[in-house]
């Protein structure tokens, strides 16, 4: 693997291309996904918007293997991750994910949901595994919920541990698949303060998401996706003051 | 008129059942002692259920751990199969699980579909004909006869688990087996638990019909005793109390593991 501190400076680097990606269901009868074309580079925040239905979830899915595309291909560090040669389980280490149940273990205390990926799959000894999980805790408010149960929190509390579980293993990139739409209203700020906070160090996130007042916010670049096809890409400001597509437009005056 | 002719049928057999008894009672009750003593203490009869009793915990103890075993394997399969055919890339892993797949449940079909009893008398009287290991034919029986139910409840337990925990697992970077031990079995245990023990019961009690290959459990320990002293009540009613305090004792064990899983997600 490539040493990722020699790839100075950060923003050039390809940390994600994405190649005419399509992923059909039954068969070819539903094109969830119609040729994706992208690139994500190292430290760049997209977020993703669209229409229900419009593929975004798919899209996200398929970056790191969770469904397997039709066709096309993803390069992940310059590795390509669709060739069936390749280990995706090594790869899916270095790409956190969060998603909109939070999916957290409920037969685990917290301390144990966030430190079974790091000892178990990189070995490190429990003390260590244990005290970057006590230290990431602490940074989202939640260090003296370590010994609880996932049942025992709240959905925002849930949450938080998930994306914090992600982060126990050190990840590249940090997938986001609508984060807060399983929350109640008062919970939303803060889990979006969280990634905020995430995006501030400098993390690659892409995040799938409806909270276009986020989006607007700490998004480098965002992407509207329709039909499954990415309609338009552009800067925050650009994209939501000077949409291009009709459907675009559409969408926007429903949303906003 | 249909209601009254059943409540005089209803009133019939109390009345026969409470003769019964009570007919017991009058003409053994002085004598119950002496009936205790006939039926266990005379000549070390008791030694017959003891013998009993060590080959069905025996049987059932083994049969235990091979029901286990193949269970958890037949399950694994199944649920891998049901879950990812339609998603898994052709090649050799997908016609390996698919055939493991179809074996699997041609055994579901065959052991589910036929008596126990016959399993038995199978194993023993044609594969096993030229071995006389009676212990052996029950252990091989009964474990395979109680793998094929206990397969179904770890599969239910396991499908039942949700499909975002396997996501988790694998988005943290687990394989599938990882994801499967550490993570969907443990669950899956604690939510099929209940299900589990009563096949556990169900297999303690089902032993009972290995004495029609002349193994020597607690049941046939018991009609030895009968055919001894002709006198059918002691030794019944006394195999049959032996095993109420086995599966008693069982459940109690049950029910306390089933509390200390649960108290710790409170």
């Amino acid at each position: 693997m490539k040493d990722n501190n020699a790839m100075q400076p950060v923003l050039s680097e390809n940390l994600i291309e994405v190649k005419d990606l399509q992923k059909y269901f039954k068969g070819g009868e539903i094109k969830a996904l119609d040729g994706i074309n992208t690139e994500i580079k190292k430290g760049e925040v997209v977020v993703v918007i669209g229409p229900s239905g419009s593929g975004k979830s798919t899209f996200l899915r398929c970056l790191n293997l969770l469904e397997v595309p039709t066709g096309g291909q993803i390069f992940f560090e310059g590795v390509d991750i669709t060739d069936a040669k390749t280990n995706i389980n090594l790869h899916r280490q270095k790409m956190g994910m969060v998603f909109q149940l939070f999916n957290l273990f409920p037969h685990m205390t917290i301390l144990r949901n966030l430190t079974i990926g790091p000892m178990k799959l990189q070995k490190k000894s429990k003390e260590e595994a244990e005290k970057t999980a006590m230290e990431l805790l602490a940074r989202v408010g939640l260090a003296d919920r370590a010994n609880a149960y996932p049942s025992q929190l709240s959905g925002g509390q849930k949450q938080r541990i998930a994306i914090v579980r992600a982060l126990c293993m050190k990840p590249d990139v940090m997938l986001f698949d609508e984060p807060t739409s399983a929350l109640d209203p008062e919970m939303v700020g803060e889990v979006l303060e969280v990634m905020r906070d995430l995006a501030k160090e400098n993390m690659t996130m892409i995040i799938v998401t409806h909270e276009m007042n986020f989006a607007r916010e700490v998004a480098s670049r965002v992407i509207f996706m329709d039909n499954g096809m990415i309609i338009e890409e552009n800067t925050p400001d650009e994209l939501f003051t000077n949409p291009q597509s009709e459907r675009l437009k559409n969408f926007l005056s429903k949303v906003l | 008129m249909i209601l009254s002719g059943i409540w005089e049928q209803i009133s019939t057999f109390f009345v026969d059942l409470w003769i019964t008894v009570s007919t017991f009672f009058i003409d053994f009750g002085t004598d119950f002692a002496h009936q205790f003593y006939l039926a266990f203490i005379k000549d070390d009869r008791y030694m017959h259920l003891v013998t009993g009793l060590q080959n069905t915990l025996i049987v059932t103890f083994f049969a235990l751990l091979l029901g286990v075993v193949l269970g958890v394997v037949v399950a694994l399969v199944r649920s891998s199969w049901d879950k990812n055919h339609e998603t898994m890339r052709p090649g050799i892993g997908k016609s390996l699980l698919g055939f493991f797949n179809g074996l699997c449940k041609v055994y579901l079909t065959v052991i589910r579909g036929t008596p126990v009893v016959v399993q038995i008398m199978i194993i023993f009287f044609v594969i096993m004909a030229s071995s006389n290991n009676k212990i052996l034919a029950g252990v091989i029986a009964f474990g395979i006869n109680s793998g094929a139910y206990v397969a179904e409840i770890i599969r239910s337990g396991i499908m039942s688990i949700d499909g975002g925990q396997m996501e988790a697992g694998r988005s943290l970077g687990f394989n599938y087996t990882q994801t499967m031990i550490f993570i969907i079995l443990p669950q899956a245990f604690k939510n099929v638990l209940p299900a589990l023990a009563n096949e556990f019961i169900v297999l303690l009690k089902e032993t009972a019909v290995a004495g029609y290959v002349g193994l020597t459990d607690l049941t046939r320990g018991a009609n030895i005793i009968r055919s001894i002293t002709y006198q059918s009540f002691m030794p019944l009613i006394g195999v049959a109390l032996i095993y109420l305090a086995m599966v008693m004792f069982f459940t109690w064990l049950v029910g306390k593991l089933e509390r200390r899983l649960r108290s710790s997600e409170r």
